[in-house]
């Protein structure tokens, strides 16, 4: 619950730019409605008058699910993956809706993405095509059910269209064939970067995930990842 | 019997394998199945499962022919469609997984962290008591429409946290299950996705399992096919029978209204 709050106040202080002050608790309660249950602090006047909402919900006995509350009673810890996977930061949860937008967040979360993005400090973009390859081939990684000492694939393939000879390719993102017919000005290789470490900082609420940001790859990995896409060579930008 | 009937199919399930390793398009494997025909090696586990239904087992040394599906207690036709639901005794909606460990618990004696321990095959594994009897039970419904009910204030409150459950988004890679589940004609590798939010792809999902996985010989259950979508979500282990299970299910059975059951189906 801390945790949740914490993210919740998170959440808050980019929607407003300001996460200071005596009503950061009950505010961010407002924000975060699963978050709202079960915190009984109606002592503001905000706090009464959801207090006094949710007294007239009780008439049809239909309370807001708490799906976090749900999953951390349904879920089990194995091999080194706990419950703690599924603590939500501010972006998740303005991302977990049906219409996936984060609505009047959207701007916030998205400078908030682009200002993380730790770009390559001595300049060095591209890696080895090859390797690239391979870790886009790879779908494992971080599942309960993967060696945590092997490292972690990109699993690209899994949802791009990629090199000309994979015919096992998802359809879950855009085709990247020819990616590389984009160039290597220093724009594209900052957009390709940041948008493989982190692709909500340019739409947020993306399926993709935050590959650098999240730790999935490391700056090397991605700088094969990166190789594949952009350089002549990688059988991405040959014909067959 | 039961037996070889399994390795014949696992001997089926090694050569579809080597033929959905080369070519593992969806029309291939259309094809494929239906040179099965009818054959569905699922046919078998289903008779195991019938046994267990009806052979007295566990500590108490009782069957399972009292325990309530419910429909009344012993009645296994076309309960499977009206799954998960809202039962008095527990005062909570199941789903049959759940019932049925509730059944195994209460009537028969086992232990329900036992049941739980071993409930689905691990890789080598040659099929479990869960797995034979959720065949036998959908087996039972073939044919009926899916019609989860929404009477009870219980079963209307497990759809809407189903569905919120469905967008939640969470896990190292953001996934929640709308991520692969919410569009339409979208693929992972080669591998067909349902849009779990419509009639089409919830019935055609719902319907179908659980199913007899020729890749790995063994019948996999909705609870198996569900733990691993959290797997993969890089989530901690779904339990079976758990609240997110049964939400989940309730979800997609109420959005899988008037499909006609078609279980135990055949899966690469």
């Amino acid at each position: 619950m801390m945790k949740r709050l914490m993210i919740s106040l998170f959440a808050l202080s980019l929607m407003s730019g300001c996460g200071q002050g005596g009503n950061g608790e009950q505010s961010a309660a407002s924000t975060n409605p699963q978050a709202q249950a079960g915190n009984a602090s109606g002592n503001t006047e905000q706090g009464a008058q959801a207090d006094a909402a949710s007294d007239t919900n009780a008439a049809s006995a239909v309370m807001a699910p708490d799906p976090d509350a749900i999953l951390r009673t349904s879920m089990q810890a194995r091999n080194g993956v706990g419950l703690d996977r599924l603590d939500q930061d501010s972006l998740q949860i303005a991302c977990s809706n049906a219409e996936d937008r984060a609505g009047d967040q959207a701007g916030k979360l998205r400078e908030a993405a682009m200002a993380a993005i730790e770009f390559p400090e001595d300049g060095n973009y591209l890696g080895d095509w090859k390797k690239g390859e391979a870790i886009a081939q790879n779908g494992r990684g971080m599942q309960y059910s993967d060696d945590p000492d092997d490292p972690n694939g990109g699993n690209c393939y899994a949802c791009h269209e990629l090199a000309a000879g994979e015919v096992a390719y998802g359809t879950m993102g855009p085709s990247l064939r020819n990616y590389g017919q984009r160039g290597q000005s220093e724009a594209m290789l900052k957009y390709t970067w940041g948008k493989i470490w982190n692709p909500h900082a340019y739409m947020v609420c993306s399926h993709m995930p935050r590959f650098g940001e999240a730790g999935i790859l490391t700056p090397d990995q991605i700088r094969h990842v990166m190789a594949l896409l952009l350089d002549p060579a990688s059988p991405v930008n040959k014909a067959e | 019997m039961a037996m070889s009937g399994r390795m014949m199919g696992g001997l089926l399930g090694g050569a579809l394998l080597a033929v959905g390793l080369a070519q593992a398009q969806d029309d291939t494997f259309d094809e494929y199945r239906s040179m099965f025909g009818d054959d569905n090696p699922a046919i078998f586990i289903v008779d195991e499962g019938s046994e267990l239904w009806t052979q007295a087992r566990g500590p108490e040394n009782v069957s399972l022919e009292q325990c309530d599906l419910g429909q009344g207690p012993g009645v296994v036709e076309n309960v499977y469609g009206q799954l998960p639901r809202y039962f008095e005794d527990t005062d909570s909606v199941m789903d049959l997984e759940g019932r049925l460990i509730h059944c195994m618990v209460e009537l028969q004696g086992f232990k329900r962290e036992e049941i739980i321990e071993g409930i689905y095959s691990g890789a080598g594994d040659n099929g479990t008591e869960m797995e034979a009897l959720v065949a036998y039970v959908a087996d039972a419904s073939q044919g009926s429409k899916v019609a989860v009910p929404q009477s009870h204030p219980e079963e209307k409150a497990a759809y809407k946290a189903g569905e919120a459950l469905f967008y939640h988004r969470a896990g190292p890679y953001d996934f929640s299950c709308a991520t692969c589940h919410r569009q339409s004609d979208k693929r992972i590798r080669l591998q067909s996705l349902p849009n779990l939010t419509e009639a089409e792809g919830a019935r055609a999902t719902y319907t179908t399992w659980p199913a007899y996985r020729i890749s790995q010989g063994v019948v996999r259950t909705m609870g198996w096919r569900m733990r691993n979508c959290a797997r993969q979500q890089r989530l901690p282990e779904l339990q079976p029978g758990s609240e997110a299970v049964v939400d989940l299910l309730m979800y997609m059975g109420v959005n899988a209204e008037g499909g006609s059951m078609d279980a135990p189906g055949l899966k690469r």
